[in-house]
């Protein structure tokens, strides 16, 4: 454990001075397989990041919490996965459909979906992802309701879909649509200060990484995971609402979740993790 | 919350003698007992409060669990492997229902 104490490595990583005090800690030196797939855990960051490379957050926690992702029997985000398989082959709504109705073998057809979204949904005229991906199927196609936020099925049935991809490399195609220019409205979300704190996402993940804060052993603040098993919360938590969550530790107003600004802030930070393998459902605490 | 899903994993064969690694985790929120509703009300109690293991009727493990136990309890433990059998998991629920698995294991 010493090790991960050392002095920051020189090179991109060289924080400046900023508010986040705390020891400097280096991203662990491990390599993560789940079942036998290789899972990229640090890669070159794509053209723009200040930084040389990108790192999971896997990277930035505990040696136990590291394992239990390692092991798909004791993750207990998997439980979550299990009931997504389960809701996939249900039928719901005034067609009598479920997704698999469509969709078939998810194992087929949804291979690498996960890895590559939020798109560009020319029908809304705004980024889509799998969340309202779901929804826009159940809506139209199952004559279903939509899911509400953060029920239990939304964030199983995304697991599972987004668990499909497990190991492939996350990529946006920004020339979809209007996609460049939502990918210009999250950066400028995510480098804007906010709150009686006045943070912004790079005060903490770009300034501070590497840092604690208090017991928290700040990491890229990379989304590659999502939904995510918490030990915090004991349960699996959604992307949207751990920008809540972040945004509410600013003491500023939460946006909604699927909001315009928290889709842009979506499309942004998943570009910035270009080329980390999906973990669904990491592990975190 | 979904009905309460055991789940099990140990080597399919082992050589006699051999200590095995046994792995169960069990979907189940545990609750407390001692959180309140909204209006105030105690939430009911409602954990899986007994869990046992035995191997061709003979005991191998078996614990008590209390409330403060997390949801989802997860228990690993070994168990020497003499002769092929059945392993046979309990889950005790606070309203009286009853999980189990069943696993066979060889002896090479």
């Amino acid at each position: 454990m010493k090790k991960r104490f050392s002095a920051m490595a020189v090179g991109a990583f060289v924080a400046s001075a900023m508010a986040v005090t705390g020891a400097q800690a280096d991203p662990v030196d491990d390599t993560l397989s789940i079942d036998g797939v290789e899972i990229i855990t640090r890669t070159k960051a794509p053209e723009g990041l200040p930084f040389d490379e990108v790192y999971s957050g896997w990277l930035f926690r505990e040696a136990e919490t590291r394992a239990t992702e390692a092991d798909s029997f004791a993750n207990p985000g998997m439980l979550s996965v299990e009931r997504g398989e389960e809701l996939w082959s249900m039928v719901d709504g005034s067609q009598g459909k479920s997704c698999a109705s469509c969709h078939n073998d998810a194992a087929e057809t949804m291979k690498g979906v996960g890895a590559n979204y939020p798109k560009w949904d020319e029908d809304a005229k705004r980024p889509i992802n799998i969340e309202l991906q779901i929804d826009k199927c159940r809506v139209e196609n199952m004559g279903a309701e939509a899911y509400k936020f953060d029920s239990e099925q939304q964030i199983a049935l995304t697991s599972y879909i987004k668990h499909q991809s497990l190991g492939m490399p996350v990529s946006v195609d920004l020339s979809q649509g209007e996609l460049q220019s939502w990918w210009d409205k999250g950066k400028q979300a995510y480098y804007t200060r906010t709150g009686q704190l006045n943070f912004s996402c790079a005060s903490c993940h770009e300034d501070g990484l590497g840092k604690h804060i208090r017991a928290d052993h700040l990491s890229q603040g990379q989304i590659n995971g999502f939904p995510t098993y918490r030990f915090q919360q004991a349960a699996m938590v959604s992307l949207h609402s751990r920008f809540r969550g972040c945004i509410r530790d600013t003491r500023a107003e939460m946006p909604k979740a699927f909001s315009d600004q928290l889709m842009a802030l979506e499309l942004y930070v998943t570009w910035r993790g270009t080329g980390l393998s999906v973990e669904t459902p990491a592990v975190r605490h | 919350m979904a009905t309460p899903k055991p789940r099990v994993k140990l080597p399919k064969s082992a050589a006699a003698g051999e200590v095995v690694t046994i792995k169960t985790l069990i979907s189940h929120e545990m609750e407390s007992g001692q959180r309140k509703d909204k209006d105030g009300n105690v939430i009911p109690r409602k954990i899986i409060n007994k869990f046992t293991c035995e191997f061709n009727g003979a005991p191998v493990f078996s614990c008590d669990i209390d409330p403060a136990v997390s949801a989802n309890p997860y228990f690993e433990f070994s168990a020497k492997v003499n002769e092929a059998g059945t392993f046979k998991f309990t889950w005790v629920d606070d309203d009286g229902s009853v999980y189990t698995d069943e696993q066979k294991i060889d002896v090479k």
